[in-house]
């Protein structure tokens, strides 16, 4: 796929638009690098308006939503349908008084908000959302998008441990301490899931990935996509596996002690997950922009994006949360097996279809026809562990017995 | 090799704290996420209710009785007027005691509706559960305010009697509340008691044995849940309850599942007995004629009703003049609390939070 | 089976968030936004008429600026705070004091200068209800023998001050009379009903039926 320098997103037409003012200018040819530097520059500064904007819109609609599957009405009085109310929220936080506990450490305590914002917002730079063009990323072809992906995620364990150590309190503390054992876990069946993916595209690159896609790799392998799924719902710390703030036991968790603009900035990174989770989903699993051709790949991306954040809101609203003992003991015995198994499997299928002379024309990827057989072959044994999981695991362990009124008290009461 | 020490962290869980039911303050020790040491405090919200009501008259207590356990005000003006009425000997009309027992039956669901809902906002399942249960518990809501003019504190009965009869278009809102409502609770059963989540969470959870509830006093669906077939209205049948037909439900072992899922078939006897009371009812006087300062003999008597936290008892002793001499409660929440310490200790942070909130303890009550 | 109970409870909020009827009965106190056709309900008009013949309003309505009223709907049983008092009922004997629990009611009377031979012998100088401290029990309204206080049927009584929130003689005296039904059978079989705006004289509220002309005459006839 030949990149198109039309439209203004890609990295490089900005790049050579630059170039071409500054040579029009008067500079030479030992200017190059202002260009790479403002292209950079005026990357970052849409991805940040861009993902802030759709972040305050994003909070509206999840507290519409909310609202309704509580069947209550959310808020509605601010602008019509109450969509300015992030805009007021943000306001409000800003006008607030910044405090910083006295015994806070405090320049972490500072830089815990812009260390958790930064790896969320560097997130959406690889993701290709499809331009109306062809699929390209912001900043182009990273050959090695998905890596990046999981290397800065895990800042994010960093983060919350920053922010509940500086605050020097205890509901903050025990916050922290469950997030980092969390986020930590979380991340190997987060890796294993993806490996899966790299197996059938063949690419780290963003890009590859989706055109590799000729089939939808949830359909192709459906284990993996539940394991990955899991494992980020975990990531971003949302239901069941909101651990981290548990409001129910911990009043806030980590952010105990933050208000004002610090306070927004974390909420601002918490409310981001949700979007660059789905974004990455989309891509890994969703088949990214692909689409059939009446609307643009733009369009395809946004509408997936928003069937898997209207899902996670689902879930959201309906499950309690697990404890922490139990969330562990998920991604260290569910999650890694299922992870682990998915790979061997992805792996056998592959180097099987290969020796059967199933690769596409890009010798990495395979063809549609033996992604189906395989797809089909995965949707059989992941029934049939889900069946073999629910009967053994369920029928062991939450059958309750009879109730037997007990000797001690039975007194005098008449039998009706 | 030298190892990383150690130390507990004690953490004090209130009085501000969103999951205590009110001011209600733990001095959790914790060793990691696990609880070693606990100790209840309370007293944040102490009113002398007991103190107030030695100088108040017989019936001006009714509406201090209102405000102690204030989800269930209708259980507690029931056992307060019940005492008066065995103090001073005063006579009941027959169809006074059925509609009692209707709206304490009804009272019941609502307080039981609340303890659910917030026993599953404790789960973290965002509200959810809560905002369902607010939303039938609104009807009862809406149907006392037809009874007596107020939701919460109602002050509706009188020794003697109630202090007025319901009014017509209350018996149809009745009729419709009770034919809704089984569907209601499996709706909220089937979001609730299969859940996977909620189960891994509850069972096993808090383990209250039959032998240390009834050593600690634990009355109420505590102690059914207890597997201890224990049941004021059905051992010493009160008011018309040895007339209708029900069951008293019971657990298997005694932990939060247990307590959880008692209250929840406690809510559909009590949908029995009501229907049962609405085809007994006949027309009839509500309130016998009492004198406007009642005067009870000297003397003491106690009496108590099955409330919807437990046995809920007045003790009262008169010596013969328009208010009481002495005034004590037995207030279930509080005594509840008694093992409170015992069935959390070893358990994790997110445990404590449910077994609290599974013993349904109001603060009104406890702190009096 | 384990793990069908988590689908189920998604099935329920799914069931809760798409059918009507089980919304939560929402009511937007104080007001709320109307849409082109709740205005035109309320101007008894026909949608279609009521845009045509009101773009602008249609207009505000749309971009969410017009709002209505919206308000729980109360039994006329509610005990609120607005009390209506007849100063015609009332003889000043206190009943209504003595009986309140919180001792907020404050009664002075003094000899009165017209008609004392006749037995109207006190007029009511202070009648003062602190309704800041009242709990809205409705023991004073038990215990007045004349019917002459009543249970208000509002409860918009925020006011700035404390001392704002002493109900005084004046006010009373002054103020649009809805009784409550509250303990009152006799203002439900007349259909009384303070929500949906109806008052009450003095004649009308007493527990009793005053003798007709005819009745009386007989009566003084039999005599």
């Amino acid at each position: 796929m030949a990149p198109t320098p039309a439209l203004f997103i890609s990295f490089e037409s900005l790049q050579i638009f630059f170039a071409g003012l500054i040579e029009l200018i008067g500079f030479g040819e030992s200017f190059k690098w202002l260009a790479t530097l403002l292209a950079g520059i005026s990357i970052s500064f849409l991805i940040i308006n861009v993902m802030v904007m759709a972040t305050a819109f994003y909070t509206w609609f999840e507290r519409r939503m909310i609202a309704r599957f509580q069947v209550r009405r959310g808020p509605n009085r601010n602008g019509p349908f109450g969509m300015l109310q992030p805009f007021a929220d943000v306001l409000k936080l800003i006008m607030k008084e910044d405090t910083i506990p006295d015994e806070a450490d405090k320049p972490v305590f500072t830089l815990a908000p812009i260390a958790l914002l930064a790896p969320t917002l560097m997130i959406m730079i690889v993701i290709p959302f499809g331009t109306f063009i062809d699929d390209q990323a912001f900043l182009s072809n990273l050959n090695i998008g998905i890596l990046f992906i999981v290397g800065v995620t895990s800042v994010n364990s960093i983060a919350i441990f920053m922010a509940g150590w500086a605050s020097r309190n205890k509901y903050a503390i025990l916050g922290s301490m469950r997030g980092a054992a969390m986020l930590i876990s979380y991340e190997i069946p987060m890796a294993l899931g993806i490996t899966s993916v790299l197996i059938l595209s063949g690419s780290l690159a963003m890009t590859e990935i989706v055109s590799s896609q000729s089939v939808w790799f949830i359909l192709v392998m459906p284990m993996g996509f539940f394991v990955f799924m899991a494992a980020s719902t975990a990531e971003m710390s949302r239901t069941p596996f909101d651990q981290i703030e548990a409001e129910s036991e911990l009043g806030s968790g980590y952010n105990t002690e933050y208000s004002g603009i610090k306070f927004a900035v974390l909420f601002l990174a918490e409310f981001m997950a949700p979007l660059v989770t789905a974004a990455v989903v989309t891509t890994l699993f969703l088949g990214g922009s692909r689409g059939f051709d009446f609307l643009p790949g733009g369009i395809w991306f946004a509408l997936k994006m928003f069937i898997i954040i209207f899902v996670l809101l689902w879930f959201r609203s309906t499950w309690p949360r697990l404890r922490i003992d139990q969330i562990m003991g998920f991604a260290w015995k569910t999650l890694f097996g299922l992870g682990l198994f998915n790979i061997f499997l992805v792996a056998l299928e592959f180097s099987l279809a290969d020796q059967f002379g199933g690769l596409a024309s890009d010798k990495v990827s395979l063809t549609p026809k033996y992604m189906l057989i395989i797809g089909a072959i995965n949707w059989i044994i992941t029934i049939a562990i889900i069946l073999i999981m629910a009967n053994v695991v369920g029928r062991k362990k939450y059958t309750r017995p009879e109730p037997t009124p007990s000797p001690l008290a039975n007194m005098g009461i008449k039998e009706s | 090799m030298a190892t990383i020490r150690t130390e507990p962290v004690t953490i004090n869980l209130g009085p501000q704290h969103p999951s205590t039911h009110g001011v209600f303050r733990l001095r959790v020790t914790f060793d990691g996420e696990k609880i070693v040491d606990l100790e209840p405090v309370f007293g944040y919200l102490h009113r002398g209710t007991e103190k107030l009501a030695e100088s108040r008259n017989y019936v001006q207590i009714v509406t201090l009785t209102d405000r102690m356990d204030y989800v269930a005000s209708m259980s507690n003006n029931l056992a307060y007027v019940r005492t008066v009425e065995k103090l001073s000997d005063i006579k009941v009309p027959e169809r006074a005691q059925y509609i009692r027992v209707i709206s304490v039956e009804l009272q019941r669901i609502a307080s039981h509706l609340m303890a659910t809902g917030f026993l599953l906002n404790d789960l973290g399942a965002l509200a959810t559960p809560l905002v369902y249960c607010f939303r039938e518990r609104e009807r009862i809501l809406d149907l006392f305010e037809m009874l007596c003019g107020a939701r919460i504190t109602l002050s509706y009965m009188r020794p003697g009697g109630v202090f007025q009869d319901a009014p017509e278009e209350f018996w149809g809102s009745l009729n419709t509340l009770i034919s809704d409502f089984p569907s209601y609770l499996d709706e909220l059963e089937s979001l609730i008691t299969t859940n996977e989540i909620v189960l891994a969470r509850t069972i096993g959870v808090g383990l209250l044995s039959d032998a240390q509830a009834i050593d600690s006093g634990v009355t109420g669906p505590m102690l059914r849940a207890s597997s201890v077939k224990w049941d004021l209205r059905k051992a010493n049948p009160y008011e018309i309850y040895d007339r209708v037909n029900f069951d008293v439900p019971i657990g298997s072992s005694g932990d939060t599942y247990d307590r959880y899922y008692v209250r929840l078939q406690e809510m559909r006897e009590s949908i029995k007995i009501i229907s049962q009371c609405i085809e007994q009812i006949e027309p009839g006087p509500v309130r016998t004629e009492t004198p406007f300062f009642i005067r009870p003999p000297i003397g003491e008597a106690y009496s108590s009703v099955e409330g919807p936290k437990g046995e809920l008892g007045f003790y009262m002793v008169s010596d013969g003049g328009i208010s009481p001499y002495r005034f004590k409660v037995r207030a279930p929440s509080f005594i509840n609390l008694t093992p409170l310490r015992d069935m959390i200790t070893g358990w994790k942070m997110g445990d404590l939070i449910i077994i609290l909130g599974s013993i349904d303890i109001v603060l009104g009550e406890v702190d009096r | 089976m384990y793990g069908l109970g988590l689908f189920k409870g998604l099935g329920v909020t799914m069931k809760n968030l798409v059918s009507p009827s089980r919304q939560f009965n929402i009511v937007q106190y104080p007001n709320r936004r109307a849409s082109p056709f709740d205005l035109a309900k309320v101007d008894n008009q026909n949608p279609v008429s009521f845009i045509a013949t009101h773009p602008l309003k249609t207009l505000r309505s749309l971009l969410g600026l017009e709002t209505i009223t919206d308000r729980m709907p109360q039994h006329a049983n509610f005990r609120g705070e607005e009390f209506a008092w007849y100063d015609r009922r009332c003889t000043g004997c206190a009943s209504c004091a003595k009986y309140c629990p919180l001792g907020i009611i404050k009664i002075v009377t003094g000899t009165s200068g017209v008609n004392q031979q006749e037995g109207q012998s006190y007029d009511i100088d202070v009648f003062d209800i602190d309704i800041g401290r009242c709990m809205f029990c409705g023991l004073c309204v038990e215990a007045c023998p004349y019917d002459a206080l009543h249970m208000g049927s509002g409860f918009e009584e925020g006011k700035y001050r404390r001392s704002d929130l002493v109900i005084n003689i004046d006010q009373l005296k002054s103020a649009e009379k809805k009784p409550s039904t509250w303990f009152r059978p006799q203002l439900t079989s007349r259909g009384h009903d303070p929500i949906k705006g109806s008052t009450a004289d003095w004649e009308e509220v007493g527990r009793h039926e005053k003798p007709s002309l005819e009745d009386q005459s007989e009566r003084w006839a039999k005599r």
